[in-house]
């Protein structure tokens, strides 16, 4: 494969799988806080909340992402100019990790919610008896049980989210597919072992990611 | 070995994972190679593949003026042309099968036989003379910027700090990167993004005049941007072939001039590239030297 023996492809491959990395922690850690607090919207007492994470739910998990990235650019920054940076590598980056936030957000509510349903009715009737508030209740109780029975589904979000940032590429930051496409146009010979170089390097990581979710998830699970 | 005693899953899933794509590796370079062998242009070259009355022409689906697929077929300079050479050849326009390329595979496409001619904004440079014969150039673009028609930008150097918008890949995103650097490139997948981000978002838009003076004419945008009128490269396009087909390159060099000579040619950009306000090119039979000479 003498693609890796150029030094400025290589640099480019290795500059591609950084953004990938960048974007996927970013959004990761974003969408998860915004899935907790949507997710508390869902269950809460108050009818405006769970309206607020039904809508959001309903809205962005069935909008095709490429959609919500258009959108981020043509919408928030083109139109309204929304800036995050004067740098526009910098800026197209964090319009990026709102489209996937809060595209994976609405994922990640989803998989709260149903490690919520997964913690017995019993508990929180014990929890209410014991006079500990809805948040309390949320905080203590539920959540602590939830989040650990949803580390399973939470790692297929995670993944999704790594591949999902591909998407991103369509923005102009140029992450692992846009670098794999201009490779591909530099060396017109060799586009199969790029393929496989891009699509392998993306296993490499993400297959042994789906063990340690399960090990993860086998480790911290609530045995009932 | 204990690992693998203890996570019999993981290795089973290598194994599967190495089979496949060594599988899928095999398959594609085997196909490849069959499809090498029955080359629609095969040792007979252009001139005889024409004889059947047929022919596949690669050309660009999506630029405005050049080459825009519609509901009624493909439209526009570059299709023109090619109706041009295909008649100069004995096929009827009812015997062309276009097809559409992009940027990125039409190298790929002649070496391995999908088409027979590529005319699609196909610069001729060294490094895809290696790979390809060229007849032409039946025009010579040069790259520009479109801006707004308010703008002050009359050149690259005029945009240091400023956006300037192009395709991923393509050889005008790499001029810019390598002889302006001071500008910031927006990369798209394809000019039309933009030409919708140069309303808000970028400043620029940055290629061959051509491409931009095709956008620049569509109804939706009269009025709203301009080209500079700077052009700062040459860019002549060509018609790709197989590189063995010397006779069919020389062959398609004959009818250009030809067409040149009955008006055809010039009635190809008029009928195409008229409304732009561009002016209809001269063809110049001494820079017909790009055919491989042995």
């Amino acid at each position: 494969m003498d693609i890796l023996s150029d030094s400025a492809d290589m640099s480019a491959y290795v500059d591609g799988f950084m953004w990938v990395l960048r974007l996927t922690i970013t959004s990761a850690i974003a969408s998860f806080i915004l899935g907790v607090i949507l997710a508390g919207f869902r269950v809460s007492p108050i009818p405006v909340l769970r309206g607020i994470g039904f809508l959001w739910v309903s809205a962005f998990r069935n909008t095709p992402l490429t959609l919500i990235i258009f959108f981020c650019y043509f919408a928030l920054y083109s139109t309204f100019g929304l800036k995050f940076s004067g740098n526009i590598t910098i800026n197209n980056f964090w319009l990026g990790v709102v489209g996937l936030s809060v595209y994976t957000a609405s994922f990640v509510c989803e998989a709260i919610r149903s490690g919520i349903n997964s913690v017995p009715v019993g508990q929180v009737e014990a929890a209410r008896a014991l006079g500990l508030t809805f948040m309390q209740v949320l905080r203590l109780v539920i959540l602590p049980q939830a989040i650990r029975s949803t580390i399973g589904p939470m790692g297929s979000v995670l993944i999704a989210l790594a591949k999902n940032t591909t998407i991103v590429g369509t923005i102009g930051v140029i992450e692992a597919s846009s670098v794999m496409k201009g490779l591909i146009n530099d060396h017109g010979d060799q586009v199969i072992p790029i393929f496989v170089l891009f699509a392998g390097t993306f296993a490499v990581v993400l297959i042994p990611t789906g063990y340690l979710f399960g090990w993860l998830s086998n480790r911290y699970e609530v045995k009932r | 070995m204990d690992s693998s005693r203890r996570h019999p899953g993981i290795v089973a899933v290598a194994v599967v994972v190495l089979v496949a794509v060594l599988g899928f590796v095999s398959a594609c370079s085997s196909s490849s190679s069959d499809s090498t062998q029955s080359a629609a242009t095969g040792d007979g070259g252009i001139i005889a593949k024409a004889k059947t009355g047929k022919l596949i022409i690669g050309v660009k689906a999506d630029q405005p003026g050049l080459s825009l697929l519609t509901p009624d077929g493909y439209e526009g300079y570059d299709i023109n042309i090619a109706k041009i050479i295909a008649a100069g050849l004995g096929v009827r326009p009812e015997g062309i099968e276009w097809k559409t390329t992009v940027s990125i595979n039409r190298e790929p496409f002649i070496e391995t036989g999908v088409v027979d001619l590529v005319v699609a904004t196909y610069t001729i440079n060294d490094a895809r003379k290696k790979v390809v014969a060229f007849a032409g150039p039946y025009y010579t673009a040069g790259q520009d910027l479109l801006v707004r028609a308010d703008s002050t930008i009359t050149g690259p150097e005029d945009m240091a700090g400023l956006i300037a918008c192009s395709v991923t890949g393509s050889a005008s995103a790499l001029r810019m990167q390598k002889d302006f650097p001071d500008v910031q490139l927006q990369l798209f997948d394809s000019y039309s993004k933009c030409v919708t981000a140069l309303s808000g978002g970028v400043d620029a838009v940055t290629t061959d005049s051509i491409i931009l003076a095709g956008y620049a004419a569509q109804p939706h945008n009269v009025g709203k941007f301009k080209l500079t009128g700077r052009e700062f490269s040459r860019e002549p396009y060509g018609i790709g072939l197989a590189k063995q087909d010397v006779a069919g390159c020389n062959r398609i060099n004959e009818i250009l001039v030809a067409s040149a000579a009955d008006g055809t040619y010039d009635a190809a950009f008029v009928e195409s590239l008229g409304p732009s306000g561009l002016k209809p090119p001269v063809l110049d039979p001494a820079q017909l030297t790009n055919c491989p000479t042995s």
